[in-house]
């Protein structure tokens, strides 16, 4: 019964991916906070920042390239890769991390009992936890997103790109009896994007935008020799491991 | 059988349990305080977030876990020791043996605490429990830390058997010196132990099974210990060598805790004329093995990794080797490697002291390498633009001061109540040539000679 119930639900037809462009990427960070205000991500202030206890489901790594005043700056977004080939889920304990039909790392925060494995076995360090007790100074515990549960200490969480939208776009989609047209969804970080270098949509679907971007010969993933099988490409411009390319 | 002698035996063995003196409840209040200030400390953890702690993002795991493999090493001594020693029937091991096994069963009951102390949400730690659900929910056994589980689980069962076995004719023994409560309780520990023929051959039989059982039992146990890191894809702990490696560390951090137990114990119960400098030159001298076995390892996982030259690895390798973790690392290799070969190989250094001084390093020693395994793997990860670094605060070192206090109580207790040299075996001993059979077709049960 149960698990026709989980049948029912996800569609093997669609497979979430995303792409970022780094050509495209201005380093801005409107993602991380449109993250931040979506996802009920708590901030945790400065000194616990300073212990590197930050939680940011995405974050913009900085990479300065050459000698003041010639300097480059390059920017690279980095969230949870949602990788077919997870590192983080063979060693979670109590399935807390698992992996869906629409080849998303879920996270249930409720099954997790904050062992921290698989922050550890992540290889993007995307995992971020719950050290103490999230808390909202008032009014800001008003602007929660009622969509997303809130996160008790001694979890771990990450990002889902946005399971909530994706949800929401496919009951919608299958109620008026059609399937998820391309770009009906937008996770908040693309949404958020200024200079669009954020796509995120279904990789099955060999005609959207996402699964044409991802098959570019710009496009290449993040630790791939690690075998982890990311859905997220990154893309640029082939002469951008050199230095100094003026 | 010189009737003299093994009255004086049975005397000095038995007199800690027969004679409290306020040395004792002195002890007992100073480490049981120091115990509950680290079970206080671990309350105040569990209400205000696992936070309190040092660990942070990328080192999610930090001295709670360090910990948990040293002391889950350090259960290395007993069973293992014992076991061998019992099955290449070493007439030496008599006086060594209960010691080891209490220092197995004690420090796996301490290690065991370590995941729990560590865990988020210590309160939900039964979901790791294989238990039948009505949800239909099980742990996931492919998950290292559910291996663990099953692993510690099972070694903790063996060897408080392999421990609460020859204890048996020692408690009939007792049920026989004394009257009262005392007698009654003993009595009744002693399972109706007679001291027939039938029953020796029974403990003898059943020894030598948990013996050959409880070996492969260690070893794994150890290794799975290890997979908790290997199975990981993160430098410096994706290894195969990381099996071998860690029960080798284990047995050696093992016989070192052991031999430190001895000298205690030796010192404070007056058992001197038991634990003779022999014991301590044997147990110095399989030291001295485990130290040249270690360091073979650590050779070859280090030079692999450098050798290899993989650009992950270099991260954590050269913070180790040369960074900011080296000072840990030539001060575990001098400890480990370079006093106690200096100490146990020449033969005028190997006595009780030189062991002691050895021991106490080593495990030192062994508790640095526990650090440099957990630590700076997670410090540099692949993306060097999340390297971190590590502190750990003041719950963990509270936390970790209080198991010493902790095993030190529990090894006092142990003194107390039961004798901790193993009284039957020893008399056995006294002859060489008489083996545990022969007693009995003398006549001699445990409970009747005086």
């Amino acid at each position: 019964m149960q698990e026709e119930q989980v049948r029912e639900e996800a569609d093997p037809s669609y497979r979430w991916g995303m792409t970022v462009d780094l050509d495209r990427c201005t380093g801005c960070e409107a993602c991380v906070t449109a993250c931040h205000a979506e996802n009920n991500i708590p901030t945790v202030g400065p000194d616990e920042a300073a212990r590197g206890r930050a939680m940011h489901w995405m974050r913009i790594e900085r990479y300065f390239e050459g000698e003041f005043p010639d300097v480059q700056v390059k920017f690279r977004p980095v969230f949870c890769q949602q990788c077919d080939n997870a590192p983080c889920e063979p060693v979670c304990p109590t399935y807390a991390s698992h992996h869906t039909e629409e080849g998303l790392n879920a996270q249930v925060y409720n099954r997790c009992i904050g062992t921290r494995y698989c922050a550890n076995a992540c290889s993007y360090n995307t995992r971020l936890f719950n050290f103490f007790n999230p808390e909202w100074e008032k009014p800001l515990n008003l602007q929660l997103n009622p969509d997303v549960s809130v996160r008790e200490v001694g979890v771990m969480e990450k990002c889902t790109f946005c399971i909530q939208r994706i949800n929401e776009t496919k009951i919608e989609a299958k109620a008026s009896g059609e399937t998820v047209q391309d770009g009906a969804i937008k996770t908040a970080c693309v949404q958020a994007c200024t200079s669009n270098a954020l796509v995120f949509g279904n990789l099955n679907d060999r005609e959207s935008e996402v699964s044409r971007l991802s098959r570019s010969h710009r496009g290449s993933k993040l630790l791939d020799d690690l075998g982890t099988k990311p859905s997220v490409t990154y893309l640029q411009r082939e002469t951008w491991h050199e230095s100094g390319n003026r | 059988m010189n009737p003299g002698t093994d009255k004086k035996l049975i005397e000095d063995l038995l007199h800690p349990l027969l004679h409290t003196s306020a040395k004792f409840y002195l002890a007992v209040a100073f480490f049981g305080s120091i115990v509950l200030v680290g079970f206080a400390t671990w309350a105040y953890q569990v209400v205000n977030g696992i936070g309190v702690a040092g660990i942070n993002s990328p080192v999610f795991w930090g001295f709670y876990l360090v910990n948990f493999v040293f002391w889950i090493g350090i259960s290395h001594a007993g069973t293992l020791i014992s076991a061998i020693l019992r099955l290449c029937n070493a007439t030496w091991r008599q006086p060594v043996t209960r010691c080891a096994e209490a220092i197995t069963a004690f420090a796996l009951m301490i290690g065991g605490m370590f995941p729990l102390i560590h865990l988020g949400r210590v309160w939900l730690f039964f979901w790791l429990i294989p238990y039948p659900s009505e949800r239909a929910l099980w742990p996931n056994f492919r998950s290292p830390l559910v291996w663990d589980f099953f692993a510690i689980s099972t070694y903790l069962l063996a060897s408080l058997l392999f421990l609460a076995l020859p204890m048996i004719p020692d408690f009939a023994l007792i049920r026989d010196k004394t009257t009262g409560l005392r007698s009654k309780i003993y009595g009744m520990l002693s399972m109706g132990w007679q001291g027939t023929p039938k029953q020796w051959h029974r403990l003898e039989n059943a020894m030598h099974i948990m013996a050959i059982a409880i070996l492969p039992i260690a070893i794994s146990v150890h290794t799975v210990v290890s997979f908790d890191f290997s199975m990981a894809v993160v430098p410096g702990w994706h290894s195969t060598i990381f099996g071998p490696y860690f029960v080798t560390g284990a047995i050696f951090s093992g016989i070192a805790a052991l031999i430190i137990a001895m000298a205690i114990i030796r010192r404070l119960l007056h058992l001197e004329e038991y634990l003779k400098p022999l014991h301590f030159q044997n147990l110095g001298k399989l030291m001295g093995t485990m130290s040249l076995l270690w360091m073979y390892f650590v050779f070859n996982e280090r030079l692999t990794v450098w050798y290899g030259n993989e650009s992950h690895e270099q991260g954590v390798f050269g913070a180790v080797q040369r960074g900011e973790y080296s000072p840990f690392f030539w001060t575990m290799v001098v400890l480990n490697f370079v006093i106690p070969i200096v100490i146990l190989g020449i033969r005028r250094l190997r006595t009780i002291t030189g062991t002691v001084v050895a021991s106490i390093g080593i495990v030192i020693g062994m508790w640095l390498e526990r650090f440099l395994i957990v630590v700076p793997s997670l410090s540099y990860k692949q993306l060097p633009y999340s390297w971190g670094t590590y502190t750990p605060e003041w719950p963990e070192l509270t936390i970790m001061a209080s198991t010493f206090a902790a095993i030190a109580l529990l090894f006092i207790l142990f003194a107390k109540f039961i004798p901790v040299i193993s009284i039957w075996e020893v008399r056995v001993g006294t002859h060489p040539e008489m083996k545990a059979a022969e007693t009995v077709a003398e006549g001699e049960a445990a409970g009747e000679l005086v």
